[in-house]
C-alpha cells in the first residue's frame, strides 16, 4: 500500500480506510436527527419537511432601486432577503462625508436616514418576507431602524422576523468594518441582544461568522472554535444583565464558510453542532433544545475561488452547496463564479440560485435526513474534530479569552500569517488548484461585464440627505442626540436612545458620530 | 529598500496586503503597514515619516480610480516623487488609466505575489 501519509488542512491525519473499528468508542450510534446534541442535524425530518433556505446576497444603490428588487423577488416567490450596504453605512458614515466620495451606493444599499428604510421597504408585508441586514459596526443603528419602520407601519415587533449579522468581533479579525475599541464594541451588540430577547424575541440580533475568520486565514477548526469562542463572549456578557440564557440563545445563529476538502467541512459542522449542543447546555444550563442549536447559514466559500478559469467556479459552488447540504445547513448563499474579481453579474447570481434548486429537486437530498450519518469516515472524523475544536477553544482561554486575543491582535497576526503560508503553498504547487498551478492554459484577460458604479444615484442620496436634514425637527434631533451620549456615558443599554433617535430621522453618522464622542475609535494593532 | 503598504479608502479586505507585506519580509525588504481605512493624506504623510521608497496602494471595493487620482494630487502638493504602485481588485482594463494618472504600476487582479516581489526587486536594482 501506498505509505505515503495524506493529512487534512487542519492537520488531522487521514488513513486509506476508516472501518468500525474507528467508531468503536464513539456516540454516534445514539445520535438522532432532532435530539440533543444534535450531531444529525437540529430537526428530526430536516429537509424532507422543509429544503434549506436560499438567501442569496445582493444589494443595489439606492433605497428605490432596492425596493423595486424586492418587489421583484416577492412576486417570484422569494421569502427571505440578504441585503448587502455600502461601506459608509457599514462604516457608520453619511453618504455626504468627504470619506464617502465614491463610495456612495458602490457595494450595497446606501442609508442616511429612516426615510431611506421606508423607501426600500414600501409597500411590502414586513410579516411576509425576512429580511436579513449584513450590518455590523453600525448594526444598533441599522436594526434601530428596522424597528422603528414596523413600529411606525403599525406592527408589532414583538412578532417581528429576521436576522442582523452584527458580529463585531469577527470583523477585527476580518472584514474590518470596526468603528469602535473592541469593548466598547461588544457592549453594543450585547445591547442589541437583551434588546431583542426583551422586545423583538423572534428576531436573530447575531450571526456569528466563522466564514470571514476563515477567509482570512483560519483553518477549519480555528474557523469553528474562534466563533464559538465569540458565541460564548456576547453568551457570557448577555447573562451578566441578568437575561436567562434560553431568552436568548436560540436566537444566535453562525455563518460558516465552506472550501477546501469535502469530507473535512462536513466532520467541521457535524462535530461542531454536536460541541455547540453540549456547551450550551452542559456550561450554560439551558432548559429550551432549541437554545442548543447550532443554526447555521453556509454556502460558498469566496476563497476557494479562483479569477483563473472562472467558470471552474460554477463546478465548485456546486460541491460547496452539495457540502453544505450534506451538512446539514439552515440557510445556504452561494459566492457567484465572478465574484473573485467583481460584484456578481445577473447571470451569475442566477446560476447560483439555480445550482441550489436543481440540487434540491432533481438530486433526492431532501429524501432521507443525514444521509452520510453512519460513515466509518464521517463519524470518526466527526468526533476528531468534535475534539479538536474544544481544544482550539481551550488555548484562546489561555490567551486570556477571545475578546483580549482580538484586541492585542494576536488573532489576527496568527491567521494572516497562515494566509501567508496558504498562498506560498498555491504559488509552489504544495495545495493543487485547477486552473492555477496544475492544468493552466493561457487565457487572455477578457473583458469582464462588470457592475458600475452610479454617480447620478450617489449625487441624490445626498440630495435627499440634505432635504431631511432641512425639513426635520432639528430641536427634537438635538434632544435624540444628547439623551444618547447621556445614555452612553451612563453605561445604560442605549437601543431604547437610538430608536429615539432614527424616529427623529437622526442620520447614521450622526447617531455613530455621539457614539465615537464617547468611546473613541478602535487603534488597529499593526504587527508589521 | 522600504516600502509602505497600505489601505486607503473604506474598504476592510486586507487579507491581501498581509500576504504581500510577509512576502516583501521574506524576499528581504524592510515594510509598514498603515492599517485600514486610512485617507490618502494620511499615507502620504506617513511614507514621508518613515522616509519610504515605495508605497503601495491596496483598493479592493472599485474606488482605485478616484483614490488613485487623489494620490497623484497629493503626492504632488507635497512634491513627494517616490514611486507608487496599486493592486487588489483592478481589472485588466483600468491599469493603463491607473498609470496615466501617475501608478509606477498597476497589478490587476490574479497578480502573483511572485510578480509584485520581481517587479520590486527590478526597482531596487534600477535605484541603486
Amino acid at each position: 500500500m501506498n505509505e505515503k501519509k495524506v493529512f487534512l488542512e487542519s492537520g488531522i491525519e487521514v488513513k486509506p480506510l476508516y472501518t468500525q473499528e474507528d467508531i468503536k468508542d464513539s456516540e454516534a450510534g445514539q445520535n438522532m436527527p432532532g435530539q440533543y446534541p444534535f450531531t444529525r442535524g437540529i430537526h428530526p425530518e430536516m429537509y424532507r419537511k422543509r429544503p434549506f433556505t436560499i438567501r442569496q446576497y445582493a444589494g443595489f444603490a439606492s433605497p428605490e432601486e432596492t425596493n423595486k428588487r424586492f418587489k421583484f423577488l416577492i412576486e417570484n416567490g422569494q421569502t427571505g432577503l440578504n441585503v448587502a450596504f455600502d461601506l459608509p453605512t457599514q462604516c457608520g458614515l453619511d453618504s455626504d462625508h468627504p470619506r464617502s466620495f465614491g463610495e456612495v451606493g458602490r457595494v450595497g444599499m446606501a442609508v442616511d436616514t429612516l426615510d431611506d428604510f421606508e423607501i426600500a421597504f414600501h409597500g411590502i408585508d414586513l410579516d411576509k418576507i425576512t429580511v436579513s441586514l449584513t450590518i455590523n459596526g453600525s448594526a444598533i443603528v441599522l436594526m434601530a431602524m428596522y424597528f422603528a419602520l414596523a413600529e411606525k407601519r403599525g406592527y408589532d415587533i414583538h412578532t417581528l422576523r429576521g436576522t442582523a449579522q452584527n458580529d463585531i468581533l469577527k470583523e477585527f479579525i476580518g472584514r474590518g468594518t470596526w468603528i469602535f475599541p473592541v469593548d466598547a464594541s461588544v457592549k453594543l451588540v450585547v445591547d442589541t441582544v437583551e434588546y431583542c430577547a426583551q422586545n423583538v424575541p423572534k428576531y436573530s440580533p447575531v450571526s456569528v461568522c466563522g466564514y470571514h475568520i476563515r477567509e482570512s486565514g483560519a483553518n477549519p477548526i480555528q474557523e469553528m472554535a474562534y466563533a464559538f469562542c465569540i458565541a460564548k463572549a456576547y453568551t457570557d456578557d448577555t447573562l451578566k444583565r441578568g437575561v436567562d440564557i434560553d431568552e436568548f440563545a436560540s436566537r444566535l445563529s453562525f455563518n460558516f464558510d465552506i472550501y477546501g476538502n469535502f469530507f473535512e467541512q462536513i466532520a467541521k459542522f457535524r462535530g461542531g453542532r454536536r460541541l455547540w449542543a453540549k456547551i450550551i447546555r452542559e456550561e450554560y444550563h439551558a432548559k429550551n433544545d432549541k437554545s442548543s442549536w447550532m443554526r447555521m447559514i453556509a454556502g460558498g466559500g469566496g476563497g476557494g475561488l479562483t479569477k483563473q478559469q472562472p467558470e471552474n467556479n460554477i463546478i465548485r459552488s456546486a460541491y460547496y452547496a452539495l457540502i453544505s447540504t450534506l451538512s446539514g445547513t439552515q440557510t445556504m448563499a452561494l459566492c457567484s463564479y465572478d465574484e473573485a474579481y467583481t460584484i456578481p453579474t445577473e447571470k451569475a447570481a442566477e446560476l447560483s440560485l439555480r445550482t441550489m434548486q436543481i440540487l434540491i429537486h432533481e438530486m433526492g437530498i431532501c429524501d432521507t435526513v443525514d444521509p452520510l450519518g453512519g460513515s466509518y469516515y464521517v463519524e470518526s472524523l466527526t468526533d476528531r474534530f468534535e475534539k479538536e475544536i474544544k481544544k482550539e477553544m481551550k488555548s484562546v482561554e489561555e490567551m486570556g479569552g477571545i475578546v483580549v486575543a482580538v484586541a492585542s491582535g494576536k488573532i489576527q497576526e496568527k491567521v494572516s500569517r497562515q494566509a501567508y503560508e496558504r498562498e506560498k503553498g498555491i504559488q509552489n504547487g504544495a495545495i493543487p488548484k485547477v486552473g492555477v498551478n496544475i492544468f493552466q492554459k493561457d487565457e487572455d484577460p477578457k473583458p469582464v461585464e462588470f457592475h458600475l458604479y452610479n454617480e447620478d444615484a450617489a449625487n441624490d442620496q445626498i440630495e435627499k440627505l440634505q432635504r431631511i436634514k432641512e425639513t426635520r425637527y432639528g430641536k427634537k434631533v438635538q434632544t435624540c442626540l444628547e439623551k444618547l451620549k447621556e445614555n452612553c456615558l451612563q453605561n445604560v443599554n442605549l437601543m431604547p436612545a437610538v430608536m429615539e433617535a432614527v424616529k427623529a430621522y437622526a442620520s447614521v453618522g450622526e447617531i455613530i458620530g455621539v457614539m465615537k464622542e464617547v468611546y473613541g475609535e478602535y487603534d488597529e494593532p499593526i504587527f508589521f | 529598500m522600504k516600502v509602505l503598504l497600505s489601505k486607503p479608502g473604506l474598504d476592510g479586505h486586507d487579507v491581501g496586503v498581509k500576504v504581500l507585506a510577509y512576502a516583501m519580509i521574506d524576499a528581504g525588504f524592510e515594510v509598514a503597514y498603515s492599517g485600514l481605512r486610512k485617507s490618502i493624506e494620511e499615507i502620504v504623510q506617513k511614507a514621508m515619516d518613515i522616509e519610504a521608497d515605495v508605497i503601495g496602494l491596496s483598493i479592493l471595493s472599485g474606488t482605485h480610480l478616484i483614490l488613485c487620482g487623489e494620490m497623484r494630487e497629493v503626492m504632488d502638493s507635497h512634491g513627494l516623487t517616490i514611486p507608487w504602485l496599486v493592486g487588489g481588485n483592478i481589472p485588466h482594463g483600468d491599469v493603463d488609466a491607473l498609470l496615466d494618472i501617475g501608478a509606477a504600476s498597476a497589478f490587476p487582479t490574479g497578480t502573483t505575489v511572485e510578480e509584485v516581489i520581481n517587479y520590486l526587486k527590478e526597482l531596487e536594482k534600477k535605484n541603486s
